[in-house]
């Protein structure tokens, strides 16, 4: 049983499962599944602002941060025990494109040459933390809604905003992956 | 009184409640319930949520890798993961519309239709620029840093700035 935990899953096991958090969350407590706003949660908790938009009883959305604590959680108990002993197999084509940038190292989730605290003084390095993680913190809210919201619970309600946002985020994505990542890369 | 809650009195709670307007501005996700619970019902959020992490960690969607493989269509795995996912949500949510089906403290179950604007696209674009760079959606966010690659809590730190600016923005944005 942990022998078969600690292999990567298929998708056609996790994508089911991943699906089934929509009615569950709503059957336990009428939630909508989602993350990004619990970075809104966070903000109106934490930072002191007049803006209307974090001016509401951000109690009442707790329950959000106390799922992302949980997803926290499931990070650690996974890396800590159930994690896989082998690289994640990748492509060739994008190992030897990635192996030209110097990136080398698949036994992480995130590349060990990028995602470090000494990364962090590089300029490529804080492009990809703190640059793109502005990106996914201020796309998703004017978006509406990241992967989650949009992509799972929106599009499971047939919802037309949630159709486009997604189809955005992947030409997004689509379009820095190909033509700026290896710009960054290369610095 | 959540025995008593029909579908139109929650349907009311929904559509003329200042502060659930203000919460529901750009959010897709959303506490519906009316209820008021001690604090600690919202355990079972954490459980669902280290269940949702230990998932996204083994289904290896939130890899950065596996990212640069879906935006560069070398691997099926993600579209598979996210494909499955809409298609499990989908019949889940006709179920509960067909059969009225109610949750466990007997609070009907309501959609609100959300409307298409401006920012579903410039926002939704920006998500994915920085999605390709993070190789991270929020979920994953929280997640990686559990891994142990504890330097992404920079990258959580300027989501968070990154949704405050545009908290701060919203008003001059095009919506």
């Amino acid at each position: 049983m942990i022998e078969w935990l600690r292999q990567p899953w298929p998708w056609y096991v996790a994508g089911p499962v991943i699906g089934l958090m929509v009615p569950v969350l709503l059957i336990i407590g009428n939630k909508s599944f989602g993350i990004s706003s619990s970075l809104r949660h966070i903000c109106a908790a934490c930072l002191p602002s007049k803006a209307p938009f974090f001016n509401y009883e951000w109690k009442n959305e707790i329950w959000n941060l106390f799922l992302v604590g949980g997803i926290l959680l499931g990070g650690i108990i996974a890396g800590q025990w159930l994690s896989s002993p082998d690289a994640v197999q990748i492509n060739p084509k994008l190992a030897a494109e990635l192996s030209s940038y110097g990136i080398s190292n698949y036994n992480n989730l995130v590349p060990a040459e990028l995602f470090t605290w000494p990364a962090l003084l590089s300029a490529k390095g804080l492009i990809l933390m703190a640059g793109g993680g502005f990106l996914v913190g201020f796309g998703t809210r004017y978006a509406g809604g990241c992967t989650s919201g949009h992509s799972i619970m929106g599009l499971s309600t047939l919802q037309l905003p949630s159709l486009v946002a997604t189809c955005c985020f992947m030409a997004g994505g689509f379009i820095v992956a190909n033509l700026i990542l290896p710009l960054i890369l290369k610095l | 009184m959540s025995e008593k809650t029909t579908a139109k009195q929650h349907h009311d709670f929904l559509t003329g409640n200042a502060d659930f307007e203000v919460r529901s501005l750009d959010a897709v996700c959303l506490n519906e319930s009316e209820l008021k619970h001690p604090w600690w019902y919202n355990f079972k959020y954490m459980i669902t949520g280290i269940l949702f992490g230990i998932l996204l960690i083994k289904a290896e969607v939130i890899s950065w890798f596996r990212i640069q493989e879906m935006f560069r269509l070398q691997s099926f795995h993600m579209y598979g993961v996210i494909g499955s996912a809409v298609v499990v949500g989908i019949i889940s949510v006709w179920i509960i519309k067909k059969f009225h089906i109610k949750t466990i403290y007997g609070e009907p179950i309501e959609f609100v239709t959300r409307k298409l604007n401006k920012g579903n696209v410039i926002g939704g674009l920006l998500f994915g620029f920085g999605w390709a760079l993070t190789g991270a959606c929020p979920g994953p966010l929280f997640a990686q840093i559990g891994t142990g690659a504890t330097a992404t809590i920079i990258t959580l730190l300027s989501a968070i700035a990154g949704t405050w600016t545009y908290g701060v923005l919203r008003d001059k944005l095009p919506h």
